[in-house]
């Protein structure tokens, strides 16, 4: 308990010390794109790997919020209410993607998923004089919470980092309540789960509405960092990455989706610059992981790491 | 004095295949009911019809009175009803403590509780501990399902059932592939069982079975062939003719 402590206080220091030691932009606003994809992924995994639910919509919650916001404020809206009706906005979009996408388990409820996310692409897309069509449409200014100017990008980067820690901090909280509980145990054994005496059904749509919900927080952050939404944004290409995220770190974890968005993101971002076949990169990557490491990279490296100390331990008897 | 479970006129077909054809039954509070039958009598499909996994063409399951057709399986629980399962399903990678505390918070209101530290919780974890000591498995409470024999996983099912305390609890062959000295500790739990819990039991073993229920029905292609006392079901020629086999 106290290792991790420990662990959890350096990882908190090192994230703090980012601005101070990565002083180039470009790298600066990359960490930032980390922080708002690892909340994507953490919001799916909620989905995914704590209930069982694969969704291949997920990035629709981006859109919704990004384009209810910028609707907002470009009608008038202050910050603060903009925020907070295009989250609320989304995450009852949400509500109601939930009770249509819960008819169905399994590959049903992943087309469904994919068919919703490819509604909200299409309108994103067809509504021109609403979003702008295939050009997007601009967010005009970041907020400043609290009177504090965050459109620098340290000072951005700090902004994300303090809504990432507060979401994280809520999912941990879930994931080891009665509810997560609750949420994983009707992955494991719905039929059983409910001659327990719990509602399967409600259970699963509130997981899917928690995870529409900071789906929705990264959207606006999102549309903080870009200023920015078109339909590129929320494509199917979008939703897949971001399932390949939590899978390839490890659904089974809290933190695996934080590690997947690291390493998908600087695929996409850095190493694109040196190779043009960055998609292949990717596949790769995504391979080899899956051949070595079936559960993901975080599983699979506490897996190595508990092999590597019973081997010391041996070692040392000997 | 009402039924604890009064099940009239049932009915199931699945295609042309009738599973469970006009079978009635009523059992009083705290009586133990033994229900027999060759393979594929329906006596499996009768719990499900019970419990709500399959929903009946025709009839009418009363819980103390109460019609529960119409209540999706998770209320009929809240009513007081409990099950364990021929072919076992458990949460196989966590511990037996962890298993009995899922079945507890079926019924506990905190189960939509996101915030709160479930392993924090003591009223459950003590009463779930409970459970456990009563169907002998309390030195084994950390272990995860998986690294257990069989005989425990059967009496862990009736662990989380009993854990529930419920008014009417269904048994489906609970014996099935026990060693007799597994069955022995069985018995002792059934036995042990309070009178204020109704038990309703499918079972093949008959010496056991026998022993300890008070009245038997026996099931015959989706039909009651024959009801009564013990004693009068082992005498019936019926009985021998489709059962027992003489």
């Amino acid at each position: 308990m106290t290792r991790r402590l420990v662990a959890l206080v350096l990882v908190a220091a090192a994230l703090l010390a980012v601005p101070l030691v990565i002083t180039n932009e470009f790298y600066l606003n990359l960490a930032s794109q980390i922080l708002i994809y690892g909340l994507l992924a953490v919001s799916l995994n909620l989905l995914v790997g704590y209930g069982g639910m694969v969704s291949l919509g997920h990035a629709s919650f981006i859109g919704l919020t990004s384009y209810t916001a910028v609707l907002l404020l470009n009608a008038g809206f202050d910050q603060l209410t903009t925020a907070l009706v295009a989250v609320a906005f989304s995450t009852l979009c949400g509500a109601l993607f939930g009770v249509l996408a819960l008819r169905a388990s399994g590959i049903g409820f992943l087309m469904i998923t994919l068919a919703l996310g490819q509604i909200v692409w299409g309108i994103a897309y067809r509504a021109n004089n609403l979003t702008g069509g295939d050009n997007g449409i601009r967010f005009a200014a970041r907020p400043q919470p609290f009177g504090v100017d965050i459109s620098s990008a340290p000072h951005f980067y700090y902004f994300t980092l303090i809504v990432f820690a507060v979401a994280l901090f809520f999912i941990w909280r879930l994931v080891r309540s009665p509810f997560g509980a609750a949420l994983q145990g009707a992955r494991d054994q719905p039929r059983r789960m409910r001659m327990l005496g719990h509602n399967v059904w409600l259970i699963q749509w509130l997981a899917f509405v928690l995870s529409a919900f900071w789906g929705s927080v990264a959207g606006l952050l999102y549309v903080y960092y870009n200023l920015f939404i078109s339909p590129h944004a929320i494509s199917l290409q979008q939703s897949a990455e971001t399932l390949l995220m939590a899978i390839l770190g490890g659904a089974s974890t809290l933190t695996g989706p934080i590690v997947g968005a690291i390493i998908i993101t600087l695929v996409k971002n850095v190493v694109s610059t040196y190779i043009d076949r960055w998609n292949s990169l990717l596949g790769a990557i995504f391979v080899i992981v899956i051949m070595f490491m079936p559960f993901g990279i975080v599983p699979g490296l506490r897996q190595l790491w508990v092999r590597w100390r019973r081997r010391a331990k041996t070692e040392r008897a000997v | 004095m009402t039924p604890a479970l009064e099940i009239s006129h049932l009915k199931k077909r699945f295609g042309g295949l009738p599973a469970t054809r006009d079978v009635s039954l009523t059992v009083m509070p705290g009586e133990r009911r033994l229900i027999i039958g060759p393979n594929g009598a329906g006596k499996t499909t009768l719990f499900n019809l019970v419990t709500g996994d399959l929903t009946p063409d025709e009839g009418s399951v009363k819980l103390f009175g109460r019609e529960m057709l119409k209540l999706p399986t998770q209320q009929r629980v809240h009513l007081g009803l409990a099950r364990t399962y021929q072919i076992l399903t458990l949460f196989p990678k966590e511990t037996l403590l962890h298993n009995v505390v899922l079945a507890l918070l079926g019924l506990d209101r905190s189960r939509w509780n996101p915030w709160a530290y479930l392993a924090g919780q003591r009223r459950l974890y003590d009463a779930a501990r409970a459970a456990l000591v009563q169907v002998g498995l309390g030195e084994i409470a950390e272990r995860v399902v998986g690294e257990t024999s069989y005989g425990e996983r059967r009496r862990l099912e009736m662990a989380m059932a009993l854990a529930q305390k419920p008014k009417v609890l269904l048994l489906d062959e609970p014996l099935a592939g026990l060693s007799q000295e597994e069955r022995k500790q069985v018995r002792d739990v059934l036995n042990a069982v309070p009178r204020d819990v109704t038990i309703v039991m499918i079972e093949h073993d008959m010496d056991s079975a026998l022993a300890f229920a008070e009245r038997i029905t026996l099931l015959h292609y989706g039909e009651v062939i024959v009801e009564g006392t013990r004693a009068e079901v082992v005498a019936d020629p019926r009985t021998k003719e489709v059962y027992l086999g003489e």
